[in-house]
Parts: structure tokens; sequence; C-alpha cells
């Protein structure tokens, strides 16, 4: 039975996706030379001969990123080759100095390792078929001339379009040389949401190892998916695209999501999948084809002359293995079995990079899983909003500590904790410093409520007569004047009990 | 008296030391020498006269002050055009590169100006080092000092011619396959091609990377060791820069070849094609050896006829990868084109040379998919092969000898419509290369036609000293005048 005829009968198709992760490393200084590594600088200012590919200039390797590639393959406990190469994978495009990147290729630093990832469906393991190191390209911007009578109002500033339909390109090369990390995965990834995991774990250790930043939306963490078909139960891979350009966990899902859609549509049609890359827009929601790819590209790879075989000292890899940090899967399982949080809290908190800090907070006396949902809710949220590492935020384990206590001894409630946490953020100080400047204590004294509560008893006799009545949901609009009327300070539950006792005891 | 212009670095530092004769005097006589000659010659690219004798200037003033001044204070001396330097075109012989101003200094450059030589001028080359007669220029041919009618060899064509031509005494040269090597033996003068490693390669503009090696060159074993020593040296720049400095080269120098073992390499002694006055002044100088009590016996380097076909692979390979950055985009010439692809290909179609592009189509086609294990690969195992060899015969030998070239000088036009004839000049010189083991020229006598003659000195990695003592014993014994005679000599046509 011929494959085709095996696809055509097939009803039921598995999706098997590979992912090919660039990590940009925090180095001070670029791959193979001194410049500065130095985000917002105007163009071309990050540079220097070397960088520029200068006639006569040569590379020399950064320790700090052998160093950094090192930890991540320790971390994914992949083998670490005693003598790796750097060879040069040979293009031509304007924005790469030498027309060719200095990139490792059949002799990687590491090889052979995996992640374990949480599902839904239990866990996974994704092999690791190598991290490799490699040196990123400038920036191009290829753009129409609104001079040039194609229409363009010029008040919309640079038409950018493809390199072939530009009336020029400009080059910034200040990216040019900065060290990235490649990570391959295995093909054994099988849906959008073991992608997601995948990525969002592999993530998770690059920041607890420190070498990235890793933001996915300004291109420090870059992700590419392969994808591809093949009827349940088959074994062969089908024809695969690769998918570009998704910068969020979010939209690798929705990508995939889409292209695995469409490769069914096509195979359940009976026609073919084009190998090809496609480009994910995240506006329309679809992948569209960017180039296809009719033969392997011919990168004319070799050894690169310049350098000389990577060969760490076994005994400085010994080092770095030791000095490893907790990583992710450890301190979740952690925070689950010595602070007690749920699965779903220990994710959050190490997810956004919070654990240190929850962990310094229990430590000066806050209950583990309330502090747990402070990081996970509020001050996660106000990182998002402000597009900065949760981790970044101006919140000490003291100011954390001090809030619960001022909800325990119910000085604040949830929704004035919340107010000060606000506070806090902003750098208004800690939060018992906070609530008093701000007037946001709860008013637990009975004399002052009782005063607020005649008062709006007396301005709303109809509603104080309803609960008489025995209508006792009448009650809600009565607590909801006495908080008003105390800004939202009054002790809710003391108001309830004081409302009740006025309204319901015998008339005396 | 002798001319300043004749004499040796080594004579111009004792005359400036005695202060019988300033810096800017030195200089001055040197400059006015090019400008009186080198129209016959066109040895020099650019002449850097104003900076050479401000640079001048300074060295005597420090001398008159009794501040300190290099090892090589006061001696002019001449860049090959293929060594970046700071501010000052550096063309590499090519159109592609005709107004490119490097914004840095080569290491080597770094180092001479700091041992205060004064750089005079860069010297013509083949385009991109890739030639063995100098007619590659992008800009025109140099002629040699000895036959105005003749090559002066190449790629360092313009750093022999002026050296032999009195314009300086020193000159940088680099060698890939011979480059340094093969003009010496053309023109009369001690060329070297150092262990690779020792010269640090940042700032020389790339022709093979695993091959290139920038030497010196001059009159004297004495100056070239002298320029050796000033130029070499670990570079932090340079990945594949050797740790270790190279040994002392001068405190050696004079210590004689008794009891020396010289190995002759059968294979190349041996070649058809060998010109007879070639084979009979290095006979004669192998013989002389042994006269001096050097112990010569005859040794084999089996794979050594493969060099020539290994290393048409491996430079071209390097070469089509090193050249791709010259595409228009950040530097040098740039052709108009409709696309950013169409003004990079036009650029490369004006701005590179015949033989500069026939070297990156092998280059290509021999790295590409599905060849490279045949041709690449392949050529990397010759080379292993070849270093085995070279083992070998050091397990007998201290050093091994051989003709620099199978023929001396020859005619302008006569070989550039023959790639494989040119190639084939390099046949003695590419196997040291390949090892990456030092191996020099020097001046044996004339052949019939009264063309220099240049024997090959070959040692292994690091021995630079054993092979330049046997080159000063072998020098002193001989007594060859270098000074270009003969009827068609520049020093005839000039007068
Ligand atoms: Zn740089």
């Amino acid at each position: 039975m011929s494959t085709t005829t095996a696809l055509e009968q097939a009803t039921r198709f598995e999706a098997v996706i590979g992912l090919e992760i660039h990590v940009q490393l925090a180095t001070r200084t670029k791959m193979f030379c001194s410049c500065a590594i130095d985000f917002g600088g105007e163009p071309n200012t990050r540079t220097c001969p070397v960088c520029l590919g200068q006639p006569g200039t040569l590379p020399v390797v950064n320790r700090r990123a052998v160093e950094y590639a090192i930890r991540l393959g320790l971390a994914l406990g992949c083998q670490i080759a005693p003598s790796s190469q750097f060879h040069r994978k040979n293009y031509f495009y304007p924005d790469m100095p030498k027309n060719y990147q200095i990139s490792q290729y059949d002799v990687p630093i590491c090889l052979g390792g995996e992640l374990t990832v949480a599902t839904d469906a239990g866990e996974r393991r994704v092999g690791i078929t190598r991290v490799h190191m490699e040196e990123d390209t400038g920036k191009s911007l290829h753009v129409l001339d609104t001079t040039s009578g194609v229409g363009v109002d010029p008040a919309e500033g640079l038409r950018v379009t493809r390199i072939s339909d530009a009336d020029y390109s400009l080059v910034d090369y200040n990216r040019a040389g900065i060290p990235l990390l490649e990570v391959v995965s295995e093909p054994d990834i099988r849906t959008a949401t073991e992608a997601q995991a995948y990525l969002t774990e592999l993530r998770a250790i690059v920041l607890a190892l420190g070498i990235s930043d890793a933001k996915l939306e300004e291109g420090s963490m870059r992700c590419d998916a392969n994808v591809s078909l093949r009827p349940v139960g088959h074994t062969v891979f089908g024809t695969r695209a690769e998918v570009k350009n998704m910068n969020s966990v979010r939209s690798l899902g929705r990508a995939i999501t889409y292209e695995i859609a469409r490769q069914t549509d096509l195979l359940t049609r009976g026609e073919p999948v084009v190998q090809e890359t496609r480009h994910w827009n995240e506006a329309t929601g679809t992948t569209s084809t960017l180039r296809v790819k009719e033969t392997t590209e011919d990168y004319r790879y070799f050894p690169d002359p310049d350098l000389v075989p990577v060969q760490p000292d076994p005994a400085w890899v010994d080092e770095l293995r030791a000095s490893l940090p907790q990583l992710p899967a450890a301190r979740r399982a952690r925070l689950v079995e010595s602070l007690g949080l749920s699965g779903q809290q220990a994710a959050g908190v190490v997810g956004a990079g919070l654990a240190p800090l929850l962990d310094e907070a229990v430590a000066a006396g806050a209950p583990a899983a309330e502090a747990a949902n402070w990081l996970t809710n509020e001050v996660t949220a106000w990182a998002n909003e402000r597009g900065v590492e949760p981790a970044a935020a101006p919140l000490t384990a003291s100011h954390l500590a001090e809030l619960t206590a001022l909800v325990a001894d119910q000085t604040l409630s949830k929704k004035l904790a919340r107010q000060v946490l606000d506070r806090v953020l902003a750098g208004e100080g800690p939060p018992r410093e906070v609530a008093a400047a701000r007037g946001l204590a709860q008013i637990s004294d009975t004399g002052e409520l009782e005063r607020a509560v005649d008062a709006a008893i007396a301005a709303d006799p109809a509603a104080a007569q309803r609960v008489r009545d025995g209508n006792r949901k009448a009650v809600g609009a009565l607590v909801g004047a006495v908080m008003k009327a105390t800004k939202g300070q009054a002790n809710p539950a003391l108001v309830n009990e004081l409302l009740t006792g006025r309204l319901t005891a015998p008339d005396g | 008296m002798t001319p300043l212009t004749r004499h040796s670095a080594m004579g111009l530092r004792q005359l400036l030391e005695r202060r019988e004769v300033s810096a800017v005097e030195v200089v001055q006589a040197h400059l006015d020498h090019i400008a009186a000659s080198d129209g016959h010659l066109s040895a020099f690219l650019r002449v850097t006269g104003e900076q050479a004798l401000a640079h001048a200037a300074d060295v005597d003033r420090r001398i008159t002050a009794g501040e300190p001044t290099g090892t090589l204070a006061g001696v002019p001396l001449a860049l090959k055009d293929v060594l970046a330097t700071r501010g000052i075109e550096t063309t590499c012989g090519s159109k592609i590169l005709e107004s490119y101003r490097p914004p840095y200094d080569a290491t080597v450059v770094r180092r001479l100006r700091e041992a205060d030589a004064i750089v005079v001028g860069k010297t013509n080359m083949d385009e991109f080092a890739m030639g063995s007669s100098c007619e590659n220029s992008a800009f025109f041919p140099t002629r040699n000092p000895w036959d105005l009618e003749r090559v002066p060899g190449g790629s360092s064509g313009g750093s022999v011619a002026a050296v032999a031509a009195g314009h300086v005494p020193l000159a940088i040269g680099t060698d890939t396959g011979g480059s340094i090597r093969q003009p010496a033996a053309f023109t009369g003068l001690v060329g070297v091609k150092p262990t690779y490693g020792t010269v640090s390669r940042y700032g020389l503009i790339a022709f093979a990377s695993s091959l290139d090696q920038a030497g010196p060159i001059a009159r004297t074993v004495t100056d070239a060791a002298w320029l050796l020593e000033a130029m070499s040296g670990h570079d932090p720049l340079d990945s594949t820069s050797i740790p270790e400095a190279l040994p002392g080269l001068r405190g050696t120098l004079e210590a004689g070849v008794d009891g020396l073992r010289v190995g002759v390499v059968r294979e190349f002694l041996g070649t058809d094609g060998l010109q007879a006055g070639v084979k009979a002044r290095v006979t004669e100088a192998i013989d002389r050896l042994a006269e001096l009590g050097a112990d010569v016996v005859e040794v084999s380097l089996p794979h050594a006829v493969y060099g020539v076909s290994a290393y048409y692979l491996i430079a071209p390979s390097e070469c089509s990868s090193n050249l791709s950055r010259y595409d228009g985009v950040r530097y040098g010439l740039r052709c108009d084109g409709s696309t950013a692809e169409a003004m990079m290909a036009a650029t490369r179609e004006a701005g590179f040379g015949a033989e500069v592009k026939r070297r990156i189509m092998i280059g290509t086609y021999a790295l590409s998919a599905g060849y490279y294990d045949a041709y690449y690969a392949q050529a990397q195992r010759v080379r292993t092969l070849i270093l085995r060899d070279f083992a070998a015969a050091h397990e007998r030998c201290d050093v091994l000898v051989s003709p620099t070239a199978p023929t001396t000088a020859f005619r302008l036009g006569d070989k550039v419509s023959d790639p494989l004839a040119m190639y084939l000049n390099d046949v003695f010189t590419i196997p040291s290369s390949l090892a990456g083991s030092p191996a020099m020229s020097l001046p044996v006598g004339l052949d019939d036609d009264g063309l220099p003659v240049g024997l090959q000195i070959m040692a292994p990695v690091l021995c630079e000293p054993v092979m330049l003592r046997v080159a000063r014993a072998l020098e002193s014994d001989l007594g060859f005048d270098p000074a270009p005679r003969g009827p068609n000599s520049l020093t005839e046509v000039a007068a």
C-alpha cells in the first residue's frame, strides 16, 4: 500500500512538532568582539571593526558566552562536548557583515538532553537534540521611498517592504555579533499545549540560570516551530512546514493550532503539504508562505579557520555543574512540599521568577499561600501592564510580610490591601506607612461605625423597614451606604453585624 | 661611500646610534630614491612621505633628548598593501577596495610603529595576494629591478622590488603558498615565512586564513631576523596566534652549521621543469653547506607532490568565504543596482579581477554540499599526510633544503594566460605552508641570464633560529651581492 493511499484512508492525524529556540545571551560584550551589548543605542553605534566585518579583523570567542552555553546544557542534561567547533554558514544578506555567520554546526557544544514539561495530560519528556552557539545578524529595514510615486503618505514615515521590492535598505549592525544559543528539540511534541509548556519551561530555566532576559515580545528569545502531520499510528514523518514569527507563548499555541488545521485540511482533501517556511501573522491569526525550499539551501559550511576548537577544561565544567541554581521543576516541587502551595500556585510563582521573594517573605513571617496569591495575581498583573519582569517589582519580602499581617489583624480588608499594594508598587513606601499616610486603614472602631450605621438608617428608612420586615437581603443597600460613607474603610463584617443587631432588636 | 639606500637596516641603525646621520636624513634619502626610480618599477601603490618624515623627526627628537626609541628606530620600511593601516588607503591590489581606509592598524603595523620603524609606503601586490607575478594587481604590474622586462614574483612583488631596488632596507610581505619566498628568490633577497601563528594575522586582510602569514623581506639574513623579532609575538586579537614567543633569533645567528643535519628533498631537486641554472646554484649551495660542516643527507616528502592540488582547493575554499564581505554595503566600491542583491552582484562583478573570480568559483564549488568530502575534506587529509612527511623527515634532519622556485624570474606576460603554469611556480613553497612550519628563501647566486636563484630552507615549527642560522652561515660563505645589476636592470636603466 502506498503512502498516498494510506494518507487518503487515514481520517485521523497526529502532529509531529519540533521547536528551534534562539536565546540571546545577556553577556556584557558580543560573541566575538569587545563591543558592549547595550540596547537602545542609535543605529550602528554599538559596533567596532570586528563586528562590522572590516577587512583583516578576526573573531575571538567570548568565554562568558561559552560558560552560559555550558550552563544551559548542564541544566538540560546534555553532554558537554570536550571539543566543539565553529563553522561558517555562508550566505549573502546585507545585515550580515561578513556574509557568513559564525555558528556551530556538526560539532556543537551541547548534545542530547531532555526537558520534562507538565501538560494537562500529565508529564511529557521532550528530547533536546543539541544546544549550539552562534552570532546574531544585524537588522535590516527595506524601505519604499515615499517620494517615488508609490502613493505612500509621508506622515506614515518609512514604509517597510521586502528586500526585492525596496527602493533602499537601511541596516543597523548594533545587534550583529550578539551571542545566541540555539536550542533544538527532538520532534517529540504532539500538541500546541505541549509546545507552549515546553517553551514556558525552557524560558523559566533560562531565567533561573540568569543567562538571558528571554523576552519573547522583544526578540531576545525567538521560537520557530517545525510542524508536520502523519496518520495516527504511523512512524514515518510527513512533510513539514517551518513556522516563524511567534512572539509570545500564546501566539506559539495559536500558530501551531492553525498550522495543524491547515495541514489536516490539505491532507484530508488529498493535497500535499509543501516543505516551506511560513510566516505567522498575529493580526489575522494565519500563516502564509515566506519562502519555499525547493532544495535544501547550501550554506557551504566549513570549519572557521579563524577560530580554534572550544575545549572547556573539565574542572571548569564540574565547577559550573556544582554552581547551577535550583531549576524551576525542583523549585516548584519544593514550594509544594515544604510550603504547601498548590501546583498551580507554585508554577505561577516560579514562572514569574518570584520564588526567592516568596521564600524571603515566608521567612519574614508571611503565610505562604496568601503571599503566593498576592505575587501571582497583583504583582504579576502589575508587571504585565508595564511590560517588566515581576521580579523587577519594587516590592520587598518585608513589604509582603507586613501586608499579610495587616490583613490578618483586620487592619486592612482584602480590597484595601489591594489599594495599599498598588501604592507600595508605586514606590510610596512600606504598607503600614502607606495605609497611614493615605488613611486606608480599616475602621473597626465600634463607636465610629455605630454613628455611620445610624446615619445610613436615617437616610434610607424604607430599606431599614424592609429589613425589619424580615427581608435580609435589603441589608446590603445599607451596608453599601456605610461603606460609601466611610470611603470603603469600614470593616464590612462589623457593619453587617451592627446593622443586623440594630434592625432586628426589639424597639426599645 | 655607500649611499644610505644601500645600507642594511642594521648598518643604518649603527649610523643613527653614532649620530652620524639623522632619521630624517635616512628617510629623505630613501624617499628621494623612490621618487627618482619607482617610475621604472611601480613597486609602490602609495608613498606616505609626509607621515614618514614626521615620524622620523619625532625619532630624532627622542634620540637628541635621550628618550627611549624602538629597536628599529629610524629604519625605513614598506608594507604590503594587504596590511590594514589606520586612515591610509589599503587596497589589497583590488578595485573593490580602491578607496578603502581602514579604521584601525594591523597588529603587525602597530608593533612596527612601536619599534619606531618608519613606514614609507604601501607596496603593490597580486590582487588579494592571489598570484605569483604581481601581474594580477588591479592597478599596474611591478617590474623586477634585476630585469625590468621580468616579473618580481608574487604576490609580494611590490615589497621585494622595493627592497631590491634600495627604496627601503626592509619590507613586510605575506605568504600563503609562497608569496614571500618566491618573489624573494626572484629578486635576490632574504624572505621568511615564519611558523603559522607566530605573527598576528589581525589586520592582515585574509586570502586563506589557515595559511596566511606575514613575514620579513630584507637584503641580509640578520636584517630579516631582526625584523621578525620585532613583528612576532602572541596577540590576543588573533585566536590562531600561538601563546609561545618565538625563541630569540639573533643570538644564535653566527653559530655556524657544523654538525647540523641538512636534508635535501629528493622529489624537489628531481622535478621536471627545474631550470638548469636553478639546479646548478642550489646544488653548489648544498655542497657548500657540507663543506661548512653540515651533515647533508637525502630525504623524501612523498606526499608533497599533492601539495599544489590540495592547496588549490583549501586556499580558494577559504577565499570564497573570506571575500564574501566585499559586497558594496559597508565599505569599498559600490556599483548601482536596482535591488540590494543586484547592487552586490554588480559591485563584485566590477570590483574583482579574473584570478580572484576564478578562485572564488573554485572555492564555492569545492565547499558545496555533495562535493565537500571529495574536495575540501580530501584536501585536508592530504594536508595531514604532508604534515606527517615533514615530521618524519625532521626526525632525521634539522632543516630541509630545496630550490625556492623551479625557475628564475620569468618575463611579464609569459604566464598570465596559463594559470596552471603559474600555479606550478609554487610547487616547492606550498608544502611548508600546508604544514604551518617555517621556511625561507636565501639568494645563492645568479643563473646564466644573470637572474637570482633562491635556496629554500625549511625547519620544524618554531625552529626559526636553526633555519636562520643555516641561512646566515651560507650567506656569509657565498658573499652574494644583493644589488641588482645587468644590462636591463634598474641600476643601468635609471643611471
Ligand atoms: Zn564589535
